[in-house]
């Protein structure tokens, strides 16, 4: 019970946090949403897993990913590739030249489907290959950069650079992968159809589901002795070398995990929005995603999914109606972020809120709680 | 005596910084149980021997045999691991983490990636960290943040977060800088308790300190050894007098 | 006869794509200049340092259409004083944006970054109400067009000549400035060691105040150069921030000479791959090879061995 309660949900304050953030996916969004929007929150909510990841990443062990739209793309171009697929049966690409192989294919005059598409029939590869594809990847850049020592604003330009890279790669190798307009007209997943209301409204849950499943895992391992290693290497990287640990190992595992949790994200992006496209993988949108766990706070796995949320609602609404005024605004976020707000809407909840909350829920529930330890990470000091 | 008698054996170790040798064909030997205090102008190289025997800076020639192995191509995690702690000149600590943390972290166990995410704070790992901090005169700070504590108990929490690893060879790169009077005297007590059943070397300038806990001395200028011996000895030495006073 | 080509083709080839590499270069090298100045030598990380370069670019499009509304018989030189202005404009904004922005987070990389991408997004949006979304160019000055033939087969454009000779102008003129001048002692002093060359009497506020808009003003010659090779929009500067961050990282931050190799490579590298193979897979298997090197010897090609 203890491990569960502490570890898991992260002491009295987590789990009053994570029951919240439960409630609004599960409860009051659904409740009050039609499924339009309740699908454009699930989107948002995708991205809320990368927002995670660059908490654990960037907050805790001090490494700025600007390629995280690499592993959120990766996941979600193996879902889209598995529902393509599926979706270019020998009936529906009857009038192509070659039937039997995704239309963007055709139009690039490939005539057979190339090897590495192949084992995407499959749901059990697929699902597997979501998660092994992104770490394989993190784990080969990682363990390149962090052996080496290569940190910092290094690692940050280096992985900014990887995700420009691997845009132009897939934008110029239209016939393998659909290029500019990614993988479209995604209809079925083993048949059922993910474009139905009711299809919309389970997958919503089950992205939720996972995105509360992933926080709480990233809580378990904040809560070791892993998570405060990660805040010791942040710190002082020199004294854990020299306290016997390999601190490239933590950072190689610590990437690859991040990497697992974006591309998870990806995949379910896909599922819900119904196409893949590069426009979610370059420099852009990996350094937006970054922004989304800023604005939550760098430190906070649930403030990342108000980040998330806040940040792409004001997007939808700002870029349709005052697409000039967004761009200002989005500019502004970041630099109005950094210097003012250094720890995000966490940050301003661990100042203004807390102390009127605490007491009261000490007051319901009668007795002081001993979630003092778990906060440690939270109320780091905004300037490092 | 062959130097694999020695815990510490260092035979023509060499290195340079574009052109300037910070280091030139240094032997230096420490005994099992000795307590060796390394002295010398600033520039001497006394650093960067610290530096080149734990494995930070990498040697350009020579060797470093620490119980028979050969530390010059090793890395600095297995250093520690084969029993080599080194203090920082400015005390190396995690500022944001309590008195407590500092020392699990330091706790040899769970030392891998997956050993970190299954630790557990076990009875003995508890009682362990009050034993030490016990003897580095933390007892009462276990839960303050490390950040808080003063300068000289700083310097004692770094030598318990390397005490708790139980080294053979501790090296401590001016332990008493910043220390008030008492704390040297505390300071002075300690080591003398902790070179019991380990090696130590120790660089310092305060030459009443040096004196309180020296077994041997060790004169080091321009990457060389000038001179070795007691205090007494070292301080008699007409070229110690040079380097220190001279040119 | 290789590939297809005969031989005298591929001397052809060869120095045609070079020279191509060549404007690349000297833009390039302009730009990883600046950076060089701001990155290596003060340890800012810019990201709006394209948008500085965008700044020269209008700067010269905006003097081209006052000169030939106002003074159409100064067409032929205005090109010269455009150069200076996009310098002193780009400058300017730079001296701002450090006092703003960028003092405020020294010591802080990676927020410096995050905050200075925001500031790129602010910058193109400004360019982009002002001058539209769509890509200007100036009228060049007559002498600045055709080209040069030395053989048949061979042709160089003038505009390339011109801005390879801005280039080593300025290249020169950063280096001289640096390590000859009494400012640029005090620059590499305040780099060295802030607080000692603050206690021998130097204001280093300030010398990190110009020093930062210097390597802006730099930027925008960058952006006087590209509007010879390219025209001008609100993104075009960001195009080449990537490329840049890698050229100065690639060639060993601190070391200017290293950046200019590094940016010669690099430019001669994409120029004669893109050659080859599509533009975008010869962008790829560049930045792919300055990746896979920058793994095997992340502290760039011009180092020194110092202790840290």
């Amino acid at each position: 019970m203890y491990t569960l309660y502490e570890r898991w949900l992260g002491g009295r304050q987590g789990a009053i946090g994570l029951l919240i953030l439960a409630l609004l996916i599960f409860a009051v969004m659904p409740a009050t949403l039609d499924v339009f929007r309740l699908n454009l929150v699930g989107k948002y909510l995708t991205y809320a897993f990368v927002a995670v990841s660059l908490v654990m990443l960037w907050g805790h062990a001090g490494v700025l990913s600007l390629g995280q739209g690499v592993f959120f793309g990766l996941g979600g171009y193996c879902m889209a590739m598995f529902l393509k697929l599926e979706a270019s049966d020998l009936i529906s690409t009857a009038r192509q030249t070659t039937p039997g192989i995704p239309d963007f294919m055709d139009w690039n005059q490939i005539t057979s489907l190339p090897a590495f598409w192949q084992p995407f029939h499959s749901l059990t590869f697929t699902i597997i290959a979501i998660f092994v594809v992104p770490a394989v990847f993190a784990y080969v850049i990682g363990a390149a950069m962090f052996k080496r020592r290569v940190g910092g604003v290094y690692f940050a330009i280096i992985t900014q650079a990887i995700a420009a890279i691997l845009t132009i790669l897939i934008v110029g190798q239209q016939g393998y992968t659909g290029g500019t307009n990614g993988i479209t007209n995604l209809k079925t997943l083993l048949g059922w159809n993910i474009n139905t209301n009711s299809a919309k409204y389970l997958l919503y849950y089950v992205n939720g589901a996972l995105l509360v499943g992933v926080i709480m895992i990233c809580r378990y391992i904040v809560t070791s002795k892993f998570g405060r290693l990660l805040l010791a290497m942040r710190d002082k990287e020199d004294r854990v070398r020299f306290s016997g640990y390999d601190v490239s190992n933590f950072k190689i595992f610590v990437f690859c995990f991040a990497a697992i949790i974006s591309a998870i994200g990806g995949a379910m992006f896909t599922l819900q929005v119904g196409f893949m496209s590069p426009s979610f993988v370059g420099i852009v949108p990996s350094i937006e995603m970054v922004i989304l766990a800023a604005v939550g706070g760098r430190m906070s796995l649930i403030g990342a999914v108000y980040g998330a949320l806040l940040v792409n609602y004001g997007k939808t609404v700002f870029s349709e109606s005052f697409p000039q005024l967004w761009l200002f605004l989005m500019g502004g976020l970041f630099i109005g972020v950094v210097l003012f707000f250094p720890n995000g809407l966490a940050g301003l909840y661990q100042t203004y809120a807390k102390p009127y909350v605490d007491p009261m829920l000490d007051k319901m529930s009668g007795k002081r709680s001993a979630s003092s330890r778990i906060q440690v990470g939270e109320k780091e000091r905004a300037v490092k | 005596m062959t130097n694999t008698d020695f815990v510490l054996a260092i035979e023509d170790l060499t290195v340079s910084f574009d052109g300037f040798k910070a280091v030139d064909g240094l032997n230096l030997y420490v005994d099992k149980n000795e307590l060796q205090v390394v002295i010398g102008p600033n520039g001497a190289g006394k650093t960067t021997v610290l530096d080149l025997i734990c494995g930070k800076t990498k040697a350009a020639s020579g060797s470093i045999k620490f119980k028979g192995l050969e530390l010059t191509n090793m890395v600095e995690h297995q250093i520690v691991r084969a029993g080599v702690g080194r203090k920082f000149q400015t005390p190396s600590i995690y500022e944001n983490l309590s008195v407590f943390d500092n020392l699990e972290i330091s706790y040899p166990k769970g030392r891998t990636v997956f050993g970190a995410l299954m630790f557990k704070r076990t009875p003995e790992v508890k009682s362990r960290i009050h034993e030490i901090a016990d003897m580095v005169y933390l007892a009462d700070l276990l839960t303050t943040e490390a950040g808080l504590l003063s300068h000289g108990q700083k310097q004692w929490l770094e030598i318990g977060m390397l005490l708790i690893q139980d080294p053979e060879l501790l090296m401590l790169d001016e332990p008493v800088a910043g220390m008030s009077v008492r704390e040297r005297e505390q300071t002075a007590e300690l080591l003398n308790r902790i070179c019991k059943d380990r090696s130590v070397i120790v660089i310092e300038h305060d030459m009443e300190f040096v004196k309180r806990i020296a077994h041997k001395v060790t004169v080091l200028h321009q990457g060389k050894i000038v001179s070795q011996g007691t205090m007494d000895h070292v301080q008699s030495d007409a070229r110690v007098i040079e380097v220190y006073l001279g040119h | 006869m290789l590939l297809g080509y005969s031989f005298s083709d591929w001397g052809s080839i060869l120095a045609m794509q070079g020279f191509a590499g060549l404007s690349l270069f000297s833009v390039l090298l302009l730009m990883a200049l600046g950076l060089a100045i701001i990155f290596g030598q003060m340890g800012v990380i810019n990201m709006a340092h394209g948008e500085f370069m965008t700044i020269g670019a209008y700067t010269i499009y905006v003097t081209s259409k006052l000169t030939e509304q106002y003074f159409p018989a100064f067409m032929p030189y205005y090109f010269v004083v455009a150069i200076l202005a996009a310098f002193i404009i780009a400058f300017a904004v730079g001296y701002a944006v450090e006092f703003l922005l960028i003092r405020r987070l020294y010591k802080r990389p990676l927020d410096t970054l995050l905050a200075t991408w925001g500031l790129s997004l602010i910058m193109q949006q400004v360019f982009r109400s002002i001058f539209g979304g769509r890509e200007v160019s100036p009228t060049l000055p007559q002498w600045l067009m055709g080209s040069w033939s030395p053989t048949a087969t061979i042709d160089i454009p003038i505009n390339g000549l011109f801005v390879m000779a801005l280039t080593i102008v300025v290249t020169t003129a950063v280096l001289l400035s640096l390590y000859k001048s009494r400012w640029g002692l005090k620059v590499r002093a305040t780099t060295q060691n802030r607080s000692m060359a603050g206690a021998v009497g130097i204001n280093t506020k300030k010398i990190d105040r110009i020093t930062f808009a210097v390597g802006c003003g730099v930027a925008g010659i960058a952006g006087a150069a590209f509007t010879t090779i390219a025209s001008t929009g609100p993104t075009s500067g960001s195009q080449y921030i990537v490329d840049t961050f890698l050229v100065v990282v690639f060639g060993g931050a601190a070391s200017l000479l290293g950046t200019i190799a590094s940016a010669f490579s690099i430019a001669q590298a994409q120029a004669i791959l893109t050659f080859f193979m599509t533009n975008a897979m010869g962008k790829v298997a560049t930045l792919l090879t300055i990746i896979v090197i920058l793994m095997l010897r992340p502290e760039g090609l011009f180092t020194s061995k110092i202790r840290k």
